[in-house]
């Protein structure tokens, strides 16, 4: 188990700022990419990357690190934000993202930038590989764990069921997985689109443990983290109730903002929200 | 000669792999009885995955073991392998270039009596497009076996394409094959026939039945399809100046369009291609279907005589 306490809770906070600034920034630089889902996932990924996963930014391949899998690869942004801020590279090199000859593809690649964990991008894939990556950590008797996280949109890929079930089957608690529920995917609001809902309850049938959590309150993800550490014997699922384009007032809940990049006046007005 | 079908040696090798291996990972789809698997399971267990009537996430499973550092072998049907997890196969795991061997069985139309739903014509194809992609296709049992060993040690993706039908043997069992390096089975002058998979055996009868007519052709088994072995292909194009490609696959995109490209390319001589004319296969007995699909082996002895006529 992890310490909460309030010094924790402001180291987060503050990195999930300037990650949400680094979003901001590096998508104006780039032209295009994925705004919306990458705030929405903010708050979670820097409680991962600053107080949760056991990683080594100096040896980014340590045997027993833990692994973080972003199978909603869409928005890369967060993740190469938080890789950065945590010291894998330099945050500099935000700025080529989407750039000819740049490690930060549209999408991650996990030849191409040193902890990324798996090359993802076509939805429902990452699940799979996180639960082959825990899989494997049963089968050597590691002490590590997977961390992955979906789309609520991404719910629709069947393959995601595929993988759940297989999860449950294995019983693997080293497993954790969020579900970043922000209620839109490119054509408009899940419920839509096309429901995934009741979420929760697909997955408690499916034999999950199952946590619901405020996706922006970073006491109440810790929480649901120190939580799902004592869950044994099955996998489990944080739905994580969030905002899309959270941060910025303009970009929130609204789908325009799924896959568009600020401008330099958009991204002036973002940044002077995110203090 | 007894006769085997790739798969059975395959189940066989893979046991000896995972012996001498504790890296090794096998995952199957419900089907581990038909693919061979099972053995490894049964003394392996806690080193098998069974992913279940699942294809899509057994490929997901896959890149991930792989991602951990495990050497994993993937099998179920060639039709669901190449077909169904076709995009899992590309973004998960060549895309990332992980150490994953796809071995599917059940290709081609000798599957019988399945029916054409159950019988892949494409999976050459489907799998040779993919960068970085190794594509094998042994021709009997001990050939199985010894590239599956070499496959073992070279790092990267893989689709090893295996056949539920017994076949003769070609080769030895100490065969001393080397994965990317067709095998000139056979020397001869007025043309060459390049084969994989169980066809080798044909081509082989067929230049039987052509030697006793004095017409002198080459027999190369061309087991692994992609990388091409560019240097015995076009040698035996310069040496031969004609080229019969045999396959039990579509004629579109597998051995003959790879023979096809390289020939094209650096020695063009007249190529002819046997295989499945486009269309699909259906119900029959493996032997039936081969001859209704026109690959008997005089067929082949026919077709020869067709490329002499056009050389």
């Amino acid at each position: 188990m992890r310490e909460i306490n309030d010094r924790a809770v402001l180291q987060v906070k503050e990195k999930a700022l300037a990650i949400r600034r680094h979003i901001v920034t590096m998508l104006s630089a780039a032209g295009s990419g994925h705004t919306g889902g990458s705030l929405s996932a903010s708050d979670i990924v820097a409680c991962l990357y600053f107080w949760e996963m056991n990683l080594d930014p100096a040896n980014p391949d340590w045997e027993n690190r833990d692994r973080f899998v972003l199978s909603k690869g869409h928005a890369a942004p967060v993740l190469y934000a938080a890789l950065a801020e945590r010291g894998f590279f330099p945050t500099e090199q935000l700025m080529t993202l989407r750039k000819l000859g740049s490690p930060l593809q549209g999408h991650p690649d996990m030849r191409k930038l040193a902890g990324v964990e798996a090359s993802t991008g076509s939805l429902g894939q990452g699940i799979s590989w996180a639960v082959g990556m825990a899989l494997a950590g049963k089968i050597d008797k590691k002490p590590h764990r997977v961390y992955v996280m979906v789309g609520d949109g991404e719910l629709e890929e069947g393959m995601v069921w595929e993988a759940s079930m297989a999860a449950a089957h294995y019983k693997l608690d080293n497993l954790l997985l969020f579900v970043d529920h922000n209620g839109l995917q490119i054509d408009g609001k899940i419920s839509e689109v096309l429901s995934p809902e009741p979420i929760s309850d697909k997955f408690r049938a499916f034999g999950w443990h199952v946590i619901e959590v405020d996706g922006h309150h970073i006491p109440d993800i810790m929480e649901a983290l120190n939580q799902a550490r004592r869950v044994k014997g099955q996998p489990v699922v944080i739905v994580a109730a969030t905002t899309k384009g959270k941060g910025c007032s303009f970009m929130e809940d609204r789908v325009e903002w799924h896959g568009t990049a600020p401008n330099r006046e958009e991204m002036d007005k973002a940044l002077a929200e995110l203090v | 000669m007894k006769k085997q079908a790739t798969r059975e040696a395959y189940g066989k090798a893979l046991l000896e792999l995972g012996k001498q291996h504790q890296d090794i990972v096998v995952l199957d789809a419900d089907l581990s009885k038909s693919t061979k698997t099972a053995e490894f399971a049964r003394v392996f267990p806690e080193r098998f995955i069974n992913a279940g009537i699942a294809e899509q996430n057994m490929m997901g499973m896959s890149a991930g073991l792989a991602a951990a550092g495990k050497t994993v072998f993937a099998s179920t049907f060639a039709v669901f392998a190449a077909g169904r997890a076709f995009e899992q196969i590309r973004n998960s795991i060549a895309y990332a270039a992980l150490d994953v061997k796809i071995c599917a069985t059940h290709a081609g139309i000798t599957v019988g009596e399945d029916g054409g739903s159950h019988q892949s014509v494409e999976d050459i194809a489907l799998m040779r497009i993919i960068p970085g992609m190794r594509v094998v296709v042994p021709a009997d049992g001990p050939s199985t076996g010894q590239l599956l060993e070499q496959l073992y040690h070279r790092k990267g993706p893989a689709y090893l394409r295996l056949g539920r039908l017994a076949v003769d043997q070609v080769y030895a069992e100490d065969n001393k094959l080397e994965l990317d390096r067709g095998v000139e089975l056979k020397i001869g002058t007025e043309a060459t026939i390049v084969a994989c998979g169980i066809m080798v055996d044909r081509a082989i009868q067929a230049w039987e039945l052509l030697s006793r007519e004095g017409i002198s052709v080459s027999v190369v088994d061309m087991h692994t399809i992609k990388p091409l072995d560019q240097e015995l292909l076009i040698k035996k194009a310069k040496e031969t100046g004609a080229i019969l490609t045999v396959e039990e696959h579509s004629i579109i995109g597998g051995l003959g369009s790879a023979v096809c490209e390289i020939v094209s390319e650096y020695y063009p001589v007249p190529v002819l291609r046997m295989g499945i004319k486009d269309q699909f296969g259906q119900s029959g007995r493996p032997e039936e279907l081969l001859q209704h699909y026109g690959l008997g082996v005089e067929d082949i002895v026919q077709k020869v005589r067709n490329l002499l006529e056009i050389k």
